[in-house]
């Protein structure tokens, strides 16, 4: 497909990287030349220097055949021009970061009358994703399957767990059959587990089932899956604006460290519901004062990356039991940053870019397969793909232990009517469900690729 | 440095040129030369098993940079050279080694400087693999290999750009791999049609093929002593027209081919060069004419267009020899063989881009003397152009005017003339093939000692890769930890 991505800032980056990686034909538009220098030298890529929102820059970049227009800029406004253009120009589809929560209730009407095929908001992403961990504290990731009928859940595993080191296939009394272990990650891999497969502590487990199955096995585990009660965020910028009022409306009581007095007082304005303490969270003092060591859960949302890990290590050390969520910007240094205790780790562009590349292959299922969701988790290892069955597709009508399936790849669950199933070996795909497959095999594009 | 991608790429190059030498192997066949066509076979299949079984396992981390890209496409050509020349010896065409090298980088780097006195008579098949050498290394045998091996394909972009002539490497689509294949695709699509307009001339297939190489990858080599002047004036109109027409920036041709005529017109690098080569054959041919070298007016057009068509785009075929022509049309003609042909073309020399940018700056440093609060930038194609690009533009003049006068330096040592010497490595340096002197179109360079013909060698492989990649190949810091 014929992609171009104007603006090459930090989503635009990831988004290169990803996209190009998926053998996409990738035109890159970028005002400063040495940014574009250095993306043009890593991937393979075409670059122009120049602004997006000229037409004629847009020509040059071959417009008129794209497929595909992403504005990720640092500006609304020109990211919603660019697509405006591109659109005009091309015919194509367009995408636009829009991020200023000014936009916010209007969203809907500038995507119609600019006739966008999304917008992105990496700001409300990320807080939807932290307000949704909040949800459900014993989370390390959720993730909603086929239309919110179905979830994905991670969670860790603890020494004193029930799942702690046993096998699979001994495990029918919690999981019931309705919920499957899935993914397990490891220090050293990522692995789709058989029935012998064998759980240890601190493994981090994926668990796909229909919601209310999944919190079911949580509470037969003795996880308690009830949610936070009150959260202290650090940094008042648009997340922290954002992950407040989802909370807030959630009934949460919130906190909010913010440094800047004009923002601090905007804040309060906005959020009246929410405590805005005009301090600087990096100041123990300060922290104490507000009574961090009871803390129930702790988000850290500077825009220093260095300063939100110093805060999470922190309070992990003086309120042990504290949900930490820790916003990092960097994704260099991911395993690192991994191995530290600061909770779960939230890289807000890699947020944004797996819901734009999720688009763009349900975009070449519109050309040639049919891609309904797509995950990327542990770094792209896995993938975890909703498939669209169609009448003709060679998996219909056979019980799945029939089926010849590649390695690495699990059935996690059939949408069947809107009913979640947790399939065995005896279960039939019909037309028209749409199936949850698990892969360590990247880059499916149509159900029959997961046959042999 | 990543040695396993260095090596696995260098393996590769061994078995593409194995399986380059089947062509020559069919003509040894048609023709019915049995010794060569073992020779060939010989080396097909040692190339073969060796790259095959050399890079049969594709090294893991394919990461590589600027650095690596420079040292595998200077090792690339070496390689290429060091396995080419041996046909040349084995079938006894040219016994001594240093000699057959010699023959071969000027093939491959599409010189066309010869040691031969003579190559009338020369078997088919080898003649054949003479000038296909020339069209293997007019459009760069890693840009082939990065259209039809699967490689290392974020990075092999870095080995483009060292391996394609120009101050810029840019790509026309976004994939390296497909910018790749539409150049050879217009490559092969130009090499196709002068082969049959010059059947239609009255050559046969084999003349028509061998020219045909020898003139698309701008190289020079000739397949009878007499050079191009045994041929009709038809035939030679064809090769004049193709020799400009391979001079030119081949992203002029993608533009026509994407209908985008207004943007192929916009090449500013392409009007300068079409003109200075239309001005020069007209000084040229009014000089010849006046000196009586030829009859008509025509004919003094005719055979000046030719030769300075010849020289800028660095070919180096002769019609006359313009060795004997007035002082003049020599010194014209001598710094022509200095500006060379356009960048991104299969031509080599200075490149036009690169004057024009200089001359741009320079006109710039004036402006500042008079109006010194003045802001300017340099200008190309309508589009300003970086000033690191400027930065690299003056040093490339300045490390291309080192090497030659160190080159000259060098081989003085043999005690021939000054032009002799002057001329033999701006022809060498600037991929020309013909100097004056000793060196001119019916000269040849067999007279020099080994000593001088390394050196030599050294300016073809440099000149052809544009100075840096051979210069970072020998720079010691490259190999430090």
């Amino acid at each position: 497909m014929q992609i171009i991505i104007v603006g090459c800032g930090n989503v635009g980056q990831t988004l290169v990287e990803q996209l190009s990686e998926e053998g996409h034909n990738i035109t890159v538009i970028e005002e400063q030349s040495s940014v574009l220098q250095t993306v043009v030298n890593n991937y393979d890529v075409m670059g122009i220097v120049g602004n997006g929102t000229s037409f004629q820059i847009m020509k040059d970049a071959g417009i008129e055949s794209s497929n595909l227009m992403i504005a990720v800029t640092d500006s609304d406004e020109q990211n919603l021009l660019c697509c405006l253009i591109a659109k005009k120009a091309g015919g194509c589809h367009t995408i636009a970061r829009v991020r200023n929560p000014i936009y916010k209730k209007e969203i809907e009407f500038i995507k119609d009358e600019l006739g966008l095929s999304m917008i992105v908001n990496p700001e409300e992403a990320a807080a939807l994703e932290m307000s949704r961990l909040l949800k459900f504290p014993s989370a390390t990731k959720i993730e909603s399957l086929a239309r919110g009928r179905a979830e994905l859940v991670r969670t860790t595993i603890d020494a004193n767990s029930k799942l702690c080191d046993k096998t699979l296939k001994n495990l029918q009394a919690e999981l019931k059959g309705k919920v499957l272990i899935s993914i397990v990650s490891r220090d050293n891999g990522v692995f789709i587990p058989d029935g012998n497969f064998i759980l240890r502590a601190k493994d981090e487990i994926s668990i796909i089932g229909s919601s209310r199955n999944t919190v079911a096995f949580f509470k037969r585990l003795g996880i308690p899956t009830a949610r936070v009660h009150s959260s202290v965020i650090v940094g008042g910028g648009e997340t922290g604006y954002y992950l407040a009022s989802q909370l807030i409306s959630a009934g949460i009581a919130v906190k909010i460290f913010e440094k800047d007095r004009d923002r601090a007082k905007e804040l309060t304005e906005l959020l009246p519901e929410a405590l805005v303490i005009n301090a600087d969270a990096t100041d123990r003092d300060q922290l104490l004062e507000e009574g961090i060591s009871e803390v129930e859960s702790f988000v850290a949302l500077t825009n220093i990356d260095e300063e939100n890990i110093m805060l999470s290590l922190y309070v992990h050390n003086i309120a042990p039991k504290a949900r930490l969520i820790t916003k990092v910007h960097r994704v260099n240094y991911n395993e690192i940053i991994g191995a530290m205790d600061i909770g779960t780790v939230i890289y807000p562009k890699n947020i944004t870019a797996e819901r734009i590349v999720q688009y763009v292959r349900g975009m070449s299922n519109s050309l040639d397969s049919n891609i309904e969701a797509l995950y990327r988790i542990n770094g792209g290892k896995v993938e975890v793909l909703e498939f669209l069955v169609t009448a003709n597709a060679p998996v219909i009508n056979k019980p799945l232990k029939d089926l010849k399936l590649k390695k690495g790849i699990l059935i996690a669950c059939i949408n069947h009517k809107g009913d979640i199933i947790t399939p065995s070996g005896t279960s039939i795909i019909s037309p028209g469900d749409t199936v949850i497959v698990v892969t360590t095999n990247t880059g499916f594009r149509d159900i029959k690729d997961i046959l042999e | 440095m990543n040695h396993k991608a260095i090596r696995y790429i260098l393996f590769k190059v061994i078995t593409l040129e194995g399986i380059l030498m089947i062509l020559p192997a069919i003509v040894a066949v048609i023709y019915g030369e049995t010794d060569s066509f073992s020779v060939f076979l010989g080396l097909i299949l040692g190339c073969v098993v060796v790259g095959s079984l050399g890079s049969r396992k594709r090294p893991e981390k394919m990461v590589f940079y600027a650095k690596e890209g420079f040292v595998v496409t200077s090792l690339s050509w070496i390689l290429l050279s060091v396995i080419g020349a041996f046909p040349f010896v084995l079938t006894g065409t040219i016994p001594n080694y240093v000699d057959a090298l010699f023959e071969t980088i000027s093939g491959f780097t599409t010189t066309g400087a010869s040691i031969l006195t003579g190559v009338d008579g020369m078997e088919k098949s080898v003649q054949f693999w003479r000038t296909f050498s020339h069209w293997i290394g007019g459009m760069g045998v890693l840009v082939f290999m990065i259209a039809v091996v699967p490689m290392a394909d974020g990075y092999s972009m870095h080995l483009m750009r060292a391996e394609s002539p120009g101050p810029v490497v840019g790509k026309f689509v976004p994939k390296v791999k497909d910018t790749a294949k539409i150049l050879y695709g217009i490559y092969f699509g130009f090499t196709l049609v002068e082969a049959i307009l010059l059947m239609i001339s009255g050559m046969n297939l084999y003349e028509a093929l061998t020219l045909t190489f020898s003139t698309v990858g701008t190289g020079g080599f000739a397949i009878t002593n007499a050079g191009i002047g045994g041929y009709k004036i038809a035939s030679q109109v064809i090769i004049i027209i193709f020799m400009a027409l391979c001079g030119v920036n081949f992203s002029v041709y993608y533009f026509l081919l994407t209908r985008r005529p207004k943007e192929a017109v916009r090449c500013d690098e392409m009007r300068w060069y079409f003109g200075v080569m239309l001005i020069s054959a007209s000084l040229i041919a009014i000089n010849i004419y006046r000196a009586g070298i030829t009859s008509t007016p025509f004919l003094a057009f005719h055979h000046a267009l030719f030769t300075v068509s010849s020289i800028m785009t660095t070919t180096g075929f002769g019609t006359l020899d313009f060795n004997v022509w007035p002082e003049f049309s020599r010194t014209l003609l001598f710094i022509l063989t200095l500006l060379g042909a356009c960048a991104g073309s299969t031509g080599g020399g200075f490149k036009f881009s690169r004057i024009l940018i200089v001359c741009r700056t320079v006109k710039n440093e004036l402006s500042f003397v008079i109006h010194p609060k003045s802001v300017k930038r340099v200008y190309m194609d309508g589009h300003s152009v970086e000033s690191t690009t400027v930065k690299s533009v003056f040093n490339y003049l300045g490390i291309y005017i080192l090497i030659m006068l160190v080159s000259v330096l060098l081989i003085s040592l043999d005690g021939f003339s000054f032009e002799t010497n002057v001329t033999a490595v701006a022809a060498t340096l600037n991929n020309v093939g013909p100097g004056l002197g000793m060196v001119g179109t019916t000269g040849n360079f067999s007279q020099f000692s080994a000593f001088s013909k390394i050196v030599m060698m050294f300016d073809m492989l440099a000149g052809r890769l544009e100075l840096l990649p051979m210069l970072i190949l020998l720079s010691v810091r490259t190999w430090k930890k």
